[in-house]
């Protein structure tokens, strides 16, 4: 659906990579250039015109993701680079402070790196320790798994809401309020799943959650970090600069600013904030009701495709998101993604940066197909025609 | 040599490597080499005896590239010197990198002088030849 509003696909591109990254509508497009064409200036600094209207948008945006996400409080979303810093700035600004030697952390072995890597790190310096919860035989996460792991010493499970590797859906809301019954810190992964699902953090219990805008159809380079006030008044700053202080002097005292920007240190990547602004306007429009169930029916259509070829083992057929996996015969994963790329084809081949998983599966390479909003059957009926000449695979070689 | 035959070969060193399964022996060097990607994966084992590459092993999971490349250096670097390996290394990345090189030192290596042509292609034939790099300047 809405494919005529993105210029990317004239060239006859099939984009099936969702889960790396996504396209840009015009609308995202036209938002970062009027910034830089129109009214380029710092935020929160001048009295003149565009910088006002660089307040007016940057300070819009912030009320979009509120919204979004519907969290309640405005400095409640402090904008990042991403997914990334979100995660870093939760573990290592937050927990290193909150965590002691004895307590548990939950994780699951599905969770990507960047929910994964800081926490390894930290419980190195702290001594905590990591816990991963049993998957189930489609490698999904139950509310009983993660049930069965608390102990009285587990302060927060760090989970994704949808895995970039399986695309299995996690039940946040279950686990939500089972986290408020524990008195349990939930910190969401929402990096896959926000350009895709409705988030209400409110309804989930979300102590924190991280996302960027580049896989919801926004630019690379932005993404916010979402917390819950009392929660985000106890972070401490990994930044310190311009535009998060109030006050300094050569005696080394100095008194910071209150959230949101206190926590956003330095000129943010303004035109990131203001397309990522403009992509919630765009998901907003459709609808994440919609995108979602067009998604699920893509994914039912990739899948009837498929099992009319043979050779094509499916590890996934039954997660609730638009994410399949998939390996081709005797073919190696990448070997299959550079043929299919003759065919302006686009998919991701390996492990897909959720290294764990592969000591639960024992399939360490994949091909995955990632749909998404833009995608149609057609170009599904392009890809299981081109895998259906396997033996041509490897004929790219050279 | 033409395309047909260099696939040939390729597509051969792929399906019935040389000198793949690494031994339990710890006169071997071990290296691992993975790229970017996530994808590509293999292990890379030397012995070496009197500053002569007497052995060379590969393990791992990668693609048809990656793969026949290490079969094919294997075979390439074994009983050279460490000197010879170094100045072949170099041409070969320097072929890969479609730089001036001096095929006559790369022997069957010269099967990927077309590499190039598919730029996603370089990173998987350059991964082996990174792990005995990697090797040979950790015993200098």
């Amino acid at each position: 659906m809405n494919r005529e509003d993105f210029e990317i696909f004239k060239s006859g591109l099939i984009y099936l990579d969702n889960a790396a990254t996504t396209m840009k509508p015009n609308s995202v497009i036209n938002a970062i250039v009027d910034y830089y064409t129109k009214y380029t200036a710092n935020a929160h600094r001048g009295d003149y015109d565009n910088s006002l209207k660089v307040d007016q948008e940057y300070e819009g945006a912030r009320e979009k993701v509120r919204k979004f996400i519907n969290a309640k409080r405005l400095e409640e979303i402090i904008f990042t680079k991403g997914s990334t810093e979100a995660f870093n700035m939760i573990i290592f600004g937050f927990m290193s402070n909150f965590l002691t030697k004895n307590d548990e952390v939950l994780l699951t072995k599905g969770e990507h790196a960047s929910n994964i890597l800081p926490w390894i790190n930290l419980s190195k310096k702290i001594g905590f320790t990591i816990k991963y919860a049993d998957l189930t035989e489609d490698y999904e996460v139950t509310v009983e798994n993660i049930e069965k792991e608390i102990t009285n010493k587990t302060k927060v499970i760090a989970i994704a809401h949808i895995t970039n590797t399986i695309g299995d859906v996690r039940p946040v809301e279950e686990i939500g309020k089972l986290c408020e019954r524990k008195k349990i810190l939930f910190v969401l992964d929402a990096t896959q799943s926000i350009g895709h699902l409705k988030i209400d953090v409110e309804k989930y219990n979300i102590s924190f959650m991280g996302i960027s805008a580049h896989k919801m159809l926004g630019p690379t380079g932005v993404g916010v970090l979402y917390g819950k006030k009392e929660l985000l008044e106890k972070i401490v700053p990994m930044e310190y600069g311009g535009g998060m202080n109030e006050t300094f002097s050569s005696n080394g005292e100095y008194t910071l600013k209150a959230l949101p920007a206190r926590l956003e240190a330095g000129t943010r990547n303004i035109a990131g904030v203001i397309g990522m602004g403009a992509a919630i306007d765009y998901l907003d429009k459709i609808g994440m009701d919609k995108i979602h169930k067009y998604e699920i029916e893509l994914k039912k259509y990739l899948i009837e495709k498929l099992s009319t070829i043979p050779n094509i083992n499916i590890y996934n057929k039954n997660t609730k998101s638009g994410v399949l996996l998939f390996n081709v015969g005797k073919y190696f994963s990448q070997d299959v993604a550079i043929y299919l790329n003759q065919f302006k084809i686009c998919i991701r081949a390996g492990n897909h940066c959720a290294k764990m998983l592969q000591e639960v599966i024992c399939v360490s390479n994949t091909c995955r197909v990632s749909l998404y909003l833009y995608n149609t059957k057609e170009e599904i009926d392009r890809l299981v025609e081109a895998l259906k000449d396997q033996d041509k695979i490897l004929d790219t070689v050279v | 040599m033409d395309s047909k035959k260099k696939r040939e070969l390729i597509l051969d060193n792929y399906q019935n490597p040389s000198n793949r399964g690494i031994p339990e022996d710890d006169s071997y060097k071990r290296q691992n080499s993975r790229n970017e990607s996530c994808v590509d994966n293999i292990d890379v084992a030397v012995k070496i005896d009197n500053g002569i590459l007497e052995d060379i092993k590969f393990d791992g999971e990668a693609c048809a590239i990656c793969t026949s490349t290490a079969s094919v250096m294997s075979k390439e670097l074994k009983g050279k010197n460490i000197e010879e390996a170094e100045i072949m290394i170099d041409n070969f990345e320097r072929m890969i990198n479609e730089m001036p090189y001096d095929e006559d030192l790369l022997g069957e290596l010269n099967i990927y002088n077309e590499i190039y042509k598919q730029p996603s292609r370089k990173k998987c034939a350059l991964l082996p030849i990174k792990a005995v790099k990697r090797i040979l300047e950790s015993i200098e």
